[in-house]
């Protein structure tokens, strides 16, 4: 046999490279299938809608849990004494800086609503816990005072707040 | 070195197929004939015995999916379901929760075998690189079986480990839903980490069949960390390394049936017996034993990122162990510094493992850093630095010498290693 050397392309040398292209092609829109599956389906994002809340059982200085797209979410009422200590806090010295006034909504400052989730790895902390007054993560050891906000330990940031809004008084919406 | 026998099938149906599949050539030249270094003490057990685990969690495990539901609702009940109506159930899943025990166990003896000899050194740089992806395999695998049994460690040690991805700048938040499958650990999780657990241990056995390749391609190390030379340095592996490996294997099992029979729950957490409350998290969480060392470097860092990021390090850097090891001598026998470092090593590894059971606070944390930094000075400064100014010991001139001179007959064992 004997080898052909042209500096022409051949045809083969066409056929290679549009085959080769139509695999890489090929092989990566099987891969958007793959990974998509993945994600949260259909059913569990319906499940995410919207929640109504009903404040007026919740006494003063009571912090409950409810559920919000499988997040438990911390309403914490809080005391007068509570609220002083979150606002008249040197926001400068904070890990992540932030007024208590940007976490509640104005006029409801004794309303706190918290994902109740650590930043540091997703424990649930403990309400009422810790040298704040606020709460505290058992995994790692973060302290959070009665903002939610990261005092001590490994956290990098403080609790978030979910997406809510107060409908009356006594009602929110979380979602 | 002159070559050893060739495979002779006796048998007309072995010639038979020889001449199309020379699988008993294979079997021949590898277990029966292969030369095996004179001087192997029982350190050098540890391969086969992981191998022998290996095989006993795939067939414990295989069985154990047949009774085993992966659904939120019923994975904590199916499990109970197999400890008390399934015929043996019990047995069945006491062997493989303890077998994941002794899994670890022998594979951390293997590497800190691997370690004190030098077995890393070169020319078995990519034998070792293997074996850190086992490592890695069998990490991944036993934590998605950790989490099968829908128990309370299972579902925040679920919770936890996933979220050491969130750690990642600006992507963090959409790797973790995606890893769960929604927005909390869940059900989809469950599933995919069922399915991947039955998967990863048939990866594992195809790895380990490239980390048997590589070893046969360039031999095995041995205690004086010297190449074998002449026929006189070796020994044919069967019966030799058989006997040696079969022995020590039965004596790991009495251990390994000690736990099962006699202690079945020591190692677990008896918080995995609540079933699974995504609402309220355990006071300490820890993980299984095995994962303690580098969970206490993972919160021996007070920022979330660089404790991620020192966790994956503390595993990762053992890829580039053979390299950062500038000493041509392997065998610690001849390193009498090493020697030192390295015993401080595996006290400090040990250590680690016992600061990642207790709670994050105080002087724990103060020794887990303490700890840590030496883990990582070991690598990155100790190890290249000693290479260059250790003063070794002689080597001897052959494996025969170094074992005959001591007057120990051909085929004896060789003299216990570590006398530090």
């Amino acid at each position: 046999m004997t080898t052909m050397s042209s500096v022409e392309p051949t045809r083969r040398d066409f056929l290679y490279i549009a085959t080769a292209s139509v695999a890489a092609i090929g092989a990566a829109a099987a891969l958007v299938p793959l990974v998509a599956q993945m994600n949260p389906d259909a059913s569990t994002i319906a499940a995410g809608a919207p929640i109504e809340v009903d404040l007026s059982p919740i006494a003063e200085g009571q912090v409950i849990k409810v559920f919000w797209r499988s997040k438990p979410i911390f309403i914490n009422h809080r005391t007068k004494k509570q609220i002083e200590e979150a606002q008249n806090v040197d926001v400068a010295q904070l890990r992540d800086p932030q007024p208590d006034s940007a976490r509640v909504k104005p006029g409801h400052d004794q309303w706190q609503v918290l994902i109740a989730i650590c930043t540091h790895l997703g424990c649930i902390p403990l309400a009422d816990q810790g040298p704040y007054d606020g709460y505290f993560c058992p995994c790692h050891g973060s302290v959070y005072d009665t903002s939610g906000r990261i005092r001590q330990g490994p956290a990098p940031l403080n609790l978030f707040l979910p997406p809510y809004e107060f409908l009356s008084d006594t009602k929110i919406r979380i979602g | 070195m002159s070559g050893h026998p060739i495979y002779k099938p006796r048998s007309a149906f072995m010639q038979w197929m020889e001449r199309r599949l020379p699988i008993g050539g294979l079997v021949y030249s590898s277990f029966i004939v292969y030369p095996t270094p004179r001087n192997l003490n029982y350190w050098w057990t540890f391969g086969g015995i992981l191998a022998f685990m290996l095989g006993v969690q795939i067939v414990t495990g295989v069985v154990l999916a047949m009774h085993y539901t992966p659904q939120v609702d019923f994975a904590f009940n199916s499990v109970e379901n197999i400890m008390r109506d399934v015929n043996y159930g019990w047995l069945l899943r006491y062997v493989h929760s303890n077998g994941a025990s002794m899994f670890f166990l022998a594979a951390y003896i293997h590497m800190f075998r691997g370690m004190y000899y030098g077995s890393y050194k070169e020319p078995r740089e990519v034998l070792w690189i293997l074996g850190v992806i086992l490592l890695l395999l069998m990490i991944m695998t036993g934590f998605m079986g950790y989490v099968l049994p829908w128990g309370q460690m299972s579902f925040w040690a679920a919770t936890v480990i996933t979220n050491l991805f969130s750690a990642i700048p600006l992507v963090g938040e959409t790797v973790v839903t995606w890893l769960w499958g929604g927005y909390a650990v869940g059900n989809p999780t469950l599933n995919r980490f069922y399915s991947l657990h039955y998967l990863l241990p048939f990866v594992i056995a195809g790895v380990v069949v490239l980390h048997v390749w590589a070893l046969h391609v360039v031999g095995q190390n041995n205690p004086a960390g010297i190449e074998p030379k002449t026929d006189e340095d070796t020994v044919a592996f069967t019966p030799y390394a058989t006997i040696k490996d079969a022995f020590l294997m039965a004596v790991f099992c009495i251990l390994f049936a000690w736990f099962v029979f006699y202690i079945p729950n020591f190692l677990v957490d008896p918080d995995n017996y609540i079933p699974a409350n995504p609402a309220v998290t355990p006071m300490h969480i820890v993980p299984e034993w095995y994962y303690l060392p580098f969970y206490a470097i993972l919160r021996a860092i007070p920022n979330k990122l660089f404790g991620v990021m020192a966790l994956a390090a503390s595993i990762l850097i053992l890829v580039f162990l053979p390299w950062l090891d500038t000493s041509r001598v392997r065998s610690a026998r001849y390193r009498p510094l090493y020697r030192q470092f390295f015993w401080a090593f595996v006290i400090v590894c040990i250590g680690l493992g016992w600061l990642g059971s207790k709670p994050p606070e105080g002087n724990y944390v103060l020794f887990a850093r303490i700890f840590t930094v030496y883990y990582f000075a070991y690598f990155l400064i100790i190890l290249p630095v000693l290479g260059k100014i250790e003063r070794t010991k002689p080597l001897p001139n052959s494996i025969a010498e170094s074992v005959l001179k001591t007057g120990a007959p051909i085929g004896a064992p060789a003299p216990p290693p570590a006398k530090a």
